[in-house]
């Protein structure tokens, strides 16, 4: 479909001027509610980077190599929730066995992720705008970094906000939506630089 | 007779004002920001998301003494992935258009945090009935928020409301809300004015 787009400019892309959170709203529910520390806004970031790649990947193949020859695309939300929950699942085994400490630190983010609009929604995109295989990667991670930049970003200007004088029923959640609002504006000007769906 | 009612406007009350999803407990706004720049959209997406919310709480409810503690999270998922998958084909055939602007939005009603919140918060420990009500004045509340926002983003960004030219020729449209940022900036003022009135009437 049209000219295919360089797997690297789409990357760029996806982190900067199509940004999962700034310009898509997805994966808000966690990025706002996980936002207070810089330091497991850190570990969460992290972890969906990781878990995104991935499951961008697998999403894919499942959709071209089983969902679209057995005619079942209209069973694509219920298929790729169950990948994605079955792939968190299993990295979570995965971490306990191999490293505890690891474990500690990223293994409570974990279930989070199943439930983040960001990793569906990516796999959604990629196959809505007919990602080639190696696109599908640098998308899901450039998708990942993207969202990881933007959270720890607002964990970092909320630690400092903590002390200041805000009025009282704009406390919390609303100060954060407006530095979020003032964080997508400064990533607009990003949008001159390339315009990549 | 009587009694019954009270309980049940009580329940609307506490879904559409004290407990409003969207802006106290700050679910479930992946989607309500994304489809905001138009009315009708909002309308739809409001719709969809109401009709999953009551009828998976119904559902989840009903089956909830079934369901084995460890996997209760799966059968949710799959109940309310069930859902949409029914609302994203009535959508596209009937109504092609607004299903082509929704986008991938329609699926992402899955992730929705209002639906599963609900399932844990409410309708694993509640009788269908009243998990149905519950359901339902939760995705009310989310449809009411949306609605607000929708309806500022498209006055000052399309000079519009659903489609219909409302404001005078000289009106100069505000091309900031149309694009993303605005959304947070017009949620967060609702946010606080809701929020006042909370504190003021607490």
């Amino acid at each position: 479909m049209g000219v295919p787009i360089n797997p690297f400019v789409l990357m760029f892309a996806a982190v900067f001027t199509s940004n999962m959170v700034l310009s898509n709203f997805l994966g808000m529910c966690s990025f706002i509610s996980v936002s207070k520390e810089l330091k497991t806004a850190n570990g969460l970031g992290l972890a969906v980077t990781f878990v995104m790649t991935i499951t961008s990947v697998l999403n894919y193949i499942v959709y071209y190599y089983i969902l679209v020859p057995l005619g079942l695309e209209y069973l694509i939300y219920i298929v790729f929730i169950i990948v994605i929950a079955a792939f968190v699942q299993l990295l979570e085994m995965i971490i306990d066995r191999i490293s505890p400490a690891l474990y500690i630190n990223l293994g409570i983010f974990l279930p989070l992720i199943t439930v983040n609009c960001a990793i569906l929604g990516g796999a959604l995109f990629l196959i809505i705008r007919n990602y080639s295989l190696i696109q599908s990667l640098t998308f899901g991670f450039g998708s990942g970094i993207g969202w990881w930049l933007a959270i720890v970003a607002l964990a970092a200007i909320r630690q400092r906000l903590r002390e200041n004088d805000i009025p009282v029923a704009l406390r919390g959640s609303g100060i954060t939506l407006i530095i979020i609002g003032i964080m997508a504006l400064a990533f607009i000007g990003f949008s001159g630089v390339l315009r990549v769906q | 007779m009587n009694g019954k009612d009270e309980q049940i406007s009580a329940l609307f009350k506490r879904t559409l004002f004290f407990e409003n999803p969207v802006v106290i407990q700050i679910l479930g706004i992946c989607s309500a920001l994304a489809v905001t720049n138009r009315l009708i959209n909002t309308a739809i997406m409001a719709i969809g998301l109401t009709l999953v919310t009551a009828l998976s709480s119904l559902t989840i409810s009903a089956i909830r003494n079934l369901i084995p503690r460890r996997i209760r999270m799966m059968v949710q998922v799959l109940v309310i992935a069930s859902y949409v998958i029914v609302f994203d084909l009535i959508l596209k055939a009937y109504l092609p258009a607004i299903s082509a602007a929704l986008g991938p939005y329609v699926g992402l009603i899955i992730t929705n945090c209002i639906i599963m919140g609900r399932a844990e918060a409410y309708a694993q420990s509640h009788p269908p009935l009243s998990a149905f009500l519950d359901g339902l004045g939760s995705g009310l509340g989310y449809s009411m928020v949306l609605m607000i926002v929708a309806f500022v983003r498209e006055l000052l960004g399309f000079g519009t409301l659903f489609g219909v030219k409302v404001t005078p020729e000289s009106f100069v449209n505000w091309t900031i809300m149309i694009m993303a940022p605005s959304a947070f900036f017009v949620l967060s003022i609702v946010l606080w004015i809701f929020k006042s009135f909370r504190t003021g009437t607490k």
